[in-house]
């Protein structure tokens, strides 16, 4: 899978109530509704610089906090493409690969905000081409890049038949 | 047979094979929960990924503690469509009012030692203090789980965490997990297991275990584990029907790394607005002005927490000015606290008690500060608008420096009032 987008750069330790603060979440069931308060309590003005195939560049720790799945499901709403991120909290690191939100483990401090970033989740690789900045990503567990493959873990149950791939000792150790 | 630590014990019983740290597995869960804060509810993902039902329903538990009693219809509703989905499929409903879920599902004797236990919420790591591992998950992950009976798992790396000295009085396991949260930073434990050991924990009461297996995943881990021991095979009798074995790690099992604290001198521990990591003394804090107070929680709204905040207003009443807001973590709580006497002192020092639930710590209902205003509060939380509101600043603390600091007006070291 190969993704390109503009990168919103955002810093370490960016927690799912600032990708959705509770108050806006539990007011209602309609995820794609909630699209102008993304990232309200973080940057109130960034919800409205994102555009479809726009990409996230975060710091340490991304999406620490709730389990709240309508925080993925509110990035890819918004049209996000993938977050970087040089390590992910593991409850969004999970999430997001379950509603087929790309997600790549590398070194973002080269990245700014503005940056075109060209990501290859198979090869594990992130490049800015106009500045030649060529980054090595942590590549995705197999399972992971499975379901993300199928557009989430819907598809992929879709495909493997109702599911989940038991996986081969020793397959991960990557 | 490699020795494995507790995590990798649990993981190895329910996938039918050894598991190592670094594995991918897919393991049989024991308990799932599943509460009324998710978008989407983990019962309509269940569906929309084309399930019809849950695969053992009795292992099930729906939970009503999120927005209790219902703030809007919106939230009524899906009360509704939870309870009717219990009904039908023959699985476990906690009404509002029976408490947060990581309180009330031990007290009710449905967590066992050396269940695999997976909720709908990060602070699912709480249940830890019943030496299982528990560790939260999303509405897919959930949805999964419900359908299938089990889930997959990358078998976690372990830290351990070794507890010793005693704090003084007036210091608690409030202070204790902040002070963790302080040292080890909010992801040096990514994706890890942690195992609790020491003097110090041997000597914790249960409620003040269940507080700091909450903190595990402030510090980023998958799951906190305490081991099993007299204190915790009391606090369960009468809980649980028939025979249990605790888990213990094997010896020689390979940790990543261990850390050593000693807990003796701690002072009470403070976290500033709005980062649950920056965490400092309470002297550094003390006399900062506080319009409002809120203890409950599951971090800190047990007994030991509503007790300790009696102590410290016994005979004395909140600052004029400041308001407090007391919410019991379950039912339990509450009778034990009504039989003490504990909520008569807090109602007699002017604290306003709100049914046991999550509320306020989530800015849902019952208690969203104003803006400007400073709050201390017993929660796991602080980000900027957590309790409803982002011109808010709150600070995080032990139920006794909440309370002290209502009966002051500001930010107060409990060790004063003692």
């Amino acid at each position: 899978m190969i993704i390109e987008g503009r990168a919103h750069r955002v810093g370490d330790d960016v927690n799912t109530d600032y990708i959705i603060p509770a108050r806006h979440k539990s007011r209602t069931e309609d995820i794609a509704s909630l699209v102008p308060v993304l990232f309200e309590d973080l940057d109130p003005t960034l919800a409205s610089r994102i555009r479809p195939g726009d990409l996230v560049a975060a710091g340490h720790n991304f999406g620490m906090g709730s389990s709240r799945e309508t925080a993925p499901r509110l990035l890819r709403a918004a049209g996000i493409s993938a977050v970087l991120a040089a390590s992910f909290a593991r409850i969004f690191f999970r999430n997001a690969v379950n509603v087929g939100l790309p997600v790549v483990e590398c070194d973002t401090s080269q990245i700014a905000d503005g940056d075109v970033v060209l990501v290859d989740l198979e090869a594990g690789s992130a490049r800015i081409p106009a500045r030649g900045v060529e980054i090595k990503a942590h590549p995705l567990p197999p399972l992971m890049l499975e379901i993300l493959r199928s557009g989430g873990i819907k598809g992929y149950l879709e495909a493997q038949g109702r599911s989940v791939r038991r996986p081969r000792k020793g397959e991960d150790r990557v | 047979m490699a020795a494995l630590t507790i995590a990798e014990r649990i993981l190895s019983r329910r996938c039918g094979r050894e598991a190592h740290a670094g594995e991918f597995v897919v393991a049989e869960v024991d308990v799932m929960m599943a509460h009324d804060g998710n978008r989407p509810l983990v019962i309509d993902t269940l569906r929309e990924l084309g399930f019809a039902k849950p695969r053992r329903p009795a292992q099930l538990f729906l939970v009503l503690d999120h927005a209790v009693p219902p703030p809007t219809a919106v939230v009524a509703n899906i009360h509704d469509r939870m309870r009717a989905f219990a009904e039908e499929h023959g699985s476990n409903l906690l009404e509002e009012g029976e408490g947060v879920c990581h309180i009330a599902l031990p007290e009710l004797g449905h967590v066992r030692p050396g269940d695999l236990v997976v909720g709908s919420d990060s602070h699912t790591t709480t249940l830890g203090a019943v030496n299982c591992l528990a560790t939260g998950m999303g509405s897919s992950d959930m949805a999964l789980a419900a359908a299938k009976g089990e889930v997959w798992f990358r078998v976690p790396e372990t830290l351990r965490i070794v507890l010793g000295g005693a704090p003084g009085p007036g210091v608690d396991a409030k202070d204790v997990a902040q002070y963790l949260i302080r040292r080890l930073g909010l992801h040096r434990s990514n994706y890890r297991s942690l195992e609790f050991q020491g003097p110090a924990v041997a000597q914790m009461s249960m409620d003040g275990r269940f507080t700091l297996a909450n903190a595990a995943v402030e510090l980023g881990a998958k799951c906190g584990i305490f081991p099993g021991d007299a204190v915790l095979r009391s606090w369960l009798e009468g809980r649980i029907e028939g025979r249990f074995e605790f888990v213990a790690p094997d010896p020689g099992a390979v940790y990543e790394e261990s850390f050593e604290f000693d807990l003796g001198g701690l002072a009470p521990q403070v976290a500033r607005p709005h980062s649950p990591g920056d965490v400092v003394d309470v002297g550094e804090v003390e006399g900062t002005p506080v319009q409002m107070v809120f203890i409950g929680t599951c971090s800190a709204g047990r007994l030991d927490d509503l007790r300790a905040a009696a102590r410290v207003l016994e005979g004395r009443s909140l600052s004029p000015g400041v308001r407090m807001v007391v919410a019991p973590g379950s039912a339990e709580v509450y009778h034990s606290a009504l039989r003490e006497g504990v909520i008569e002192t807090l109602v007699t020092a002017g604290a306003c008690i709100v049914p046991p639930g999550c509320g306020p710590c989530a800015g849902i209902a019952q208690g969203i500060p104003a803006d400007g205003e400073n709050v201390v509060s017993s929660g796991p939380r602080n980000f900027r608008g957590r309790m409803g509101n982002p011109e808010a600043n709150i600070f995080l603390a032990s139920a006794a420096t909440a309370a002290a600091s209502a009966y002051v007006g500001a930010i107060t070291d409990p060790r004063r009032l003692l």
